[in-house]
């Protein structure tokens, strides 16, 4: 038996809106490939819900032919949880932004990671606040001169990825908008993953802080200044592949290859360890002292939440068969009135 | 079971357990209501105990109490003075004697009024000294060293025995009302059950208690109240949280869905959270949330998914809710948010009662943002509250809030237990799927109640997307258009307001027309009612009525109130229906308007009605 399924192409994932984002803004090329891989992984439109917050980004759901709830700041991952609880059949990805996800919405990024709910959150990480028109962000760099902080912001910055992996994070990965063909796998890689899947986008702003990725997209520098990450191999980079990390007691130190250094004396990428110091130590390096590493760096399997909070109810259910409501109601203590 | 003397046969009475913290008040009021109860009496409490757990022992702000009236005639509220007033310690003593009306029995553990008690209770005399006590019944007695002794042979340490002194009271308070010790025997068995010792030890203190006063007080006269005629049926206790999560479930069973509530622990509502997480057997999926917000959104989610979704909290959090409940209203999604309001502002008394949240329940949103609000008027009656609540809210497709209080939460009454069959069931409809070739899917189309479609996710061909930003009609794409916006507005306002032709005219108790209306809400309706009935029986000329529905107002408002010379409108708050009602029908009224974290004395609404109706 042979049924002919229609084959969905990435054009049948676009919605009718007009798309209105600034032209050569970075979510383009993000939106590009999560109709590929959504057309890659080949499940019906209906079965797919985009779930955003408030930003550039959080416009995302609008640009998709499936269902799409565009929430309120920050909340994206709330929502997504009550929807996931409720109907595990469903795809649910969260689309949120550095602003969205780590400030006004931190705390829910942070629970919904650590309860390991069975959603997909791609963060857009342009290292500013772009609807507002350009005030610095949580993972803006200290020092930086925006609209409200003209004499350069005094934050620490923050790593998203550190965040994820310290809140038990069972699937952790970063990616970067022009990179597509790594950012297509990255999406395939966190669509595959069961639980909380967290992946970090470097996006471009090409209008209010443009080119602040640039030492890892242009072709000059980006072979010095990224790590490729893949599972089981050394941490080699470079424009000749002659530069590793090294770990030096518990600080990661480059080295160049040869001179007494080979490359069983590098890190080795292990994303499955159950323990999770390594990968976050990968998270923590950063220009201009390290490479920045992109790929997975944490794929372990965990318990699910929603799939939790379903087997309660089932078991429930199988235990107590014949449970009515008037039973509930007659429940304690009752007495009749003649 | 037998006394020395023949009871004296009451119609009612009102008997406040107060003590420590810890001293067990609330068990022993809970038992003396559910043993009465079972006795046939119509029963109503008020438990009353301190924000905190454990405060400084002794001290006045660790007093809690339990208040239980008993009746045989229906009653509906737990009664404004006492008849008798138990007192473990003179903290419970000061803070309550007020409320002890004049020849009335006060019990009082002697014991406990040592010198350090006293200077607990920040008192430089034995209140029990002198002639402060002349025009109460005073009976005194050694509590604690009764209840040691009687536990002695089971070798308990002093610190266990004394916690059983709470049966020991409870004891003498049975014997003095006639109350049979059976169920809380059986109580004490499953509860105790497992811990052989203790379960003895509170056998020996309740029966010892008993005892005492048969053959220690047997001079004085004992009390029974005879059995309610109460509406034939099968009863039970129940208190207005376990009403309004039950009522939940069945209106989720009527509506052929499961419930999923997202939550986030908050007193006075947790007790919501607790009892449907005990339900899943029912379909039930609950979510203790990160925070209120988080709560609410979850929720959104769980409605959109095509559940029965409700929140639960009070209004602190309702006031970190207020962006979601505006989207869950934009969004035009069916969902109910419940406020078991507390006294305010800000944390409050967070233990007490208060009506203060209607003006959040009614404005606590940014732009035009119109919920329907339903409010239950008893602890029983939220069952049936949370039903009607969310008929509304799939019929209308809209979030509904129900303001339930702290009073009507924590309070008991018998409930009437329906069958589920008898209930009405509750329709809903989603689109069907559709082919490519159909007609197009428009999520923002109306039906004759201008609701809009409910389409699930999963469903083939209707993939569409909600969001917060303004909507085009009809085909719910974002639209900045200024006339669609004012459309939109309207329309969201009109849908409101037509609920006022679904939902039942605003009933009156007493003359249609005549001197004086008064108009309640919420908890208050018990003192309103029976206020009123004891104006009407010495002549009156006044009427009740209870507004269950205060978004919209039954559509019969605005001619009852001109029925009547005057309206007074009393409300715990200072003044926030009178202000709606005024505004709306122009409509002159008296308030009366309570904000001490306590609910209305009968006899303050009696007093208030005498005045105006002079």
């Amino acid at each position: 038996m042979s049924i002919d399924l229609p084959v969905l192409k990435p054009a049948d994932f676009g919605s009718d809106q007009d798309v209105r984002w600034c032209p050569g803004c970075g979510d383009y090329s993000i939106l590009a490939q999560m109709k590929k891989t959504l057309a890659k992984i080949g499940d019906p439109r209906e079965n797919t819900v985009f779930i955003s917050g408030i930003g550039c980004s959080s416009r995302f759901p609008y640009y998709m032919n499936t269902y799409g709830l565009h929430s309120i700041h920050g909340r994206a991952p709330a929502f997504a949880t009550g929807l996931k609880v409720c109907r595990p059949d469903l795809k649910v990805w969260v689309i949120t932004g550095d602003g969205d996800a780590l400030s006004i919405g931190g705390n829910h990024l942070m629970h919904a990671i650590r309860r390991n709910v069975d959603i997909n959150i791609i963060l857009f990480n342009n290292r500013i606040y772009g609807l507002t028109k350009g005030q610095y962000s949580p993972t803006s760099e200290t020092g930086k001169i925006t609209k409200s902080s003209p004499v350069g912001s005094i934050d620490n910055p923050l790593t998203p990825l550190s965040l994820a992996m310290g809140c038990g994070a069972s699937f952790v990965a970063r990616s970067i908008d022009v990179n597509i063909k790594h950012l297509g796998q990255t999406l395939l890689r966190a669509s595959a993953h069961k639980g909380t899947s967290f992946v970090e986008v470097y996006q471009n702003c090409n209008i209010f802080n443009d080119g602040v990725w640039k030492y890892a997209t242009d072709r000059e520098s980006k072979t010095d200044n990224l790590i490729e990450l893949e599972h089981g191999k050394p941490l080699i980079f470079g424009k000749d592949r002659d530069k590793g990390i090294r770990l030096n007691s518990m600080t990661p130190e480059v080295v160049e290859l040869g001179k007494g250094i080979s490359e069983d004396d590098l890190l080795f990428h292990d994303e499955k360890s159950t323990e999770p110091s390594l990968a976050f130590l990968l998270s923590r390096l950063r220009q201009p002292e390290f490479p920045e590493a992109i790929g997975v760096f944490r794929d372990i399997a965990m318990p699910v939440y929603d799939e939790g909070v379903n087997q309660q109810v089932d078991q429930a259910q199988e235990a107590n068969p014949d449970s009515t409501l008037d039973e509930l109601f007659n429940s304690g203590t009752c007495w009749d009135v003649e | 079971m037998s006394t020395t003397t023949t009871p004296e046969k009451i119609t009612g009475a009102t008997i406040r357990f107060a003590g420590d913290s810890g001293d067990g008040m609330q068990l022993s009021g809970t038992q003396l209501t559910n043993t009465s109860a079972l006795a046939g009496n119509d029963v109503a409490t008020f438990p009353d105990f301190p924000a905190e757990i454990r405060a400084p022992r002794g001290t006045r702000a660790g007093v809690s109490g339990f208040q239980v009236q008993i009746a045989a005639e229906d009653i509906f509220t737990p009664g404004d003075q006492l008849d008798t007033l138990v007192v473990m310690n003179p903290a419970a003593l000061v803070t309550n004697i007020g409320d002890l009306k004049t020849g009335g029995t006060l019990i009082v553990n002697e014991d406990s009024f040592q010198a350090k008690d006293l200077r607990l209770a920040k008192l430089d005399e034995n209140p029990l000294d002198g002639v402060g006590l002349d025009e109460y019944r005073v009976i005194k007695i050694k509590m604690t060293l009764l209840t040691r002794t009687a536990v002695e042979e089971l070798g308990l340490s002093a610190k266990i025995a004394d916690r059983c002194k709470n049966f020991f009271a409870m004891g003498f308070v049975y014997w003095l009302y006639n109350r049979d010790l059976q169920p809380t025997l059986d109580f004490i068995q499953s509860k105790f059950g497992g811990m052989p010792d203790i379960a003895e030890a509170n056998e020996k203190s309740l029966k010892a208690g008993f005892n005492y006063g048969e053959t220690t007080e047997a001079a004085i006269s004992t009390y029974q109240v005879g059995q309610a005629t109460l509406p034939k049926g099968r009863y039970r206790n129940i208190m207005g949280n376990q009403a309004l999560a039950i009522g939940c479930i069945a209106a989720a069973k009527l509506s052929d869905r499961d419930l999923f509530l997202g939550s986030y622990p908050i007193t006075p509502a947790s007790d919501i959270l607790h009892e449907l997480s005990k339900h899943k057997e029912h379909g039930v999926r609950t979510f203790q949330a990160e925070d209120e917000i988080a709560a609410i959104c979850s929720v959104i989610g769980a409605a959109f998914a095509g559940h029965m979704g409700i929140t639960a909290s009070s209004g602190p959090g309702i006031a970190l809710k207020g962006e979601a409940m505006g989207l869950g209203m934009i969004l035009e999604l069916p969902m109910l948010i419940i406020n078991v309001q507390r006294g305010g502002p800000s944390t409050g008394l967070p233990t007490k009662t208060e009506q203060s949240d209607l003006y959040q329940a009614m404005y606590g949103r940014n732009g035009e943002s119109p919920l329907p609000v339903v409010a239950p008027q008893s602890p029983s009656d939220c069952f049936a509250t949370a039903i009607d609540a969310w008929r509304i809210a799939v019929t209308f497709m809209c979030p509904v809030i129900i303001l339930s209080d702290g009073y009507i939460a924590n309070g008991a009454e018998p409930w009437k237990i329906p069958t589920f069959d008898s209930l009405e069931k509750i329709e809903i409809t989603h689109p069907a799927p559709r082919e490519d070739d159909d007609p197009e899917f428009l999520p923002y189309s109306r039906d004759e109640n201008l609701a809009r479609p409910w389409a699930l996710p999963g469903t083939k061909g209707l993939e569409h997307r909600i969001g917060g930003l303004e909507k085009a009609a009809e085909t719910g794409d974002v639209s900045y258009d200024p006339d669609n916006h004012q459309a939109m507005c309207e329309l969201r306002q009109e849908k409101v307001d037509r609920i006022a032709d679904f939902i039942p005219p605003l009933e009156v108790c007493g003359p249609e027309k005549g001197d004086l209306l008064v108009l309640s809400w919420g908890g208050t309706y018990g003192a309103c009612r029976t206020a009123v009935t004891r104006a009407q029986s010495a002549g009156t000329s006044v009427a009740h009525a209870q507004l269950r529905f205060l978004n919209p107002f039954p559509s019969n408002l605005e001619e009852v109130l001109n029925n009547y010379d005057k309206v007074l409108i009393p409300e715990l708050n200072l003044g926030q229906l009178k202000a709606l009602i005024q505004a709306k029908y122009l409509v002159e009224c008296i308030g009366l308007n309570k904000v001490k974290g306590r609910p209305f004395a009968i006899v303050e609404i009696e007093q208030r009605i005498a005045e105006l109706t002079r």
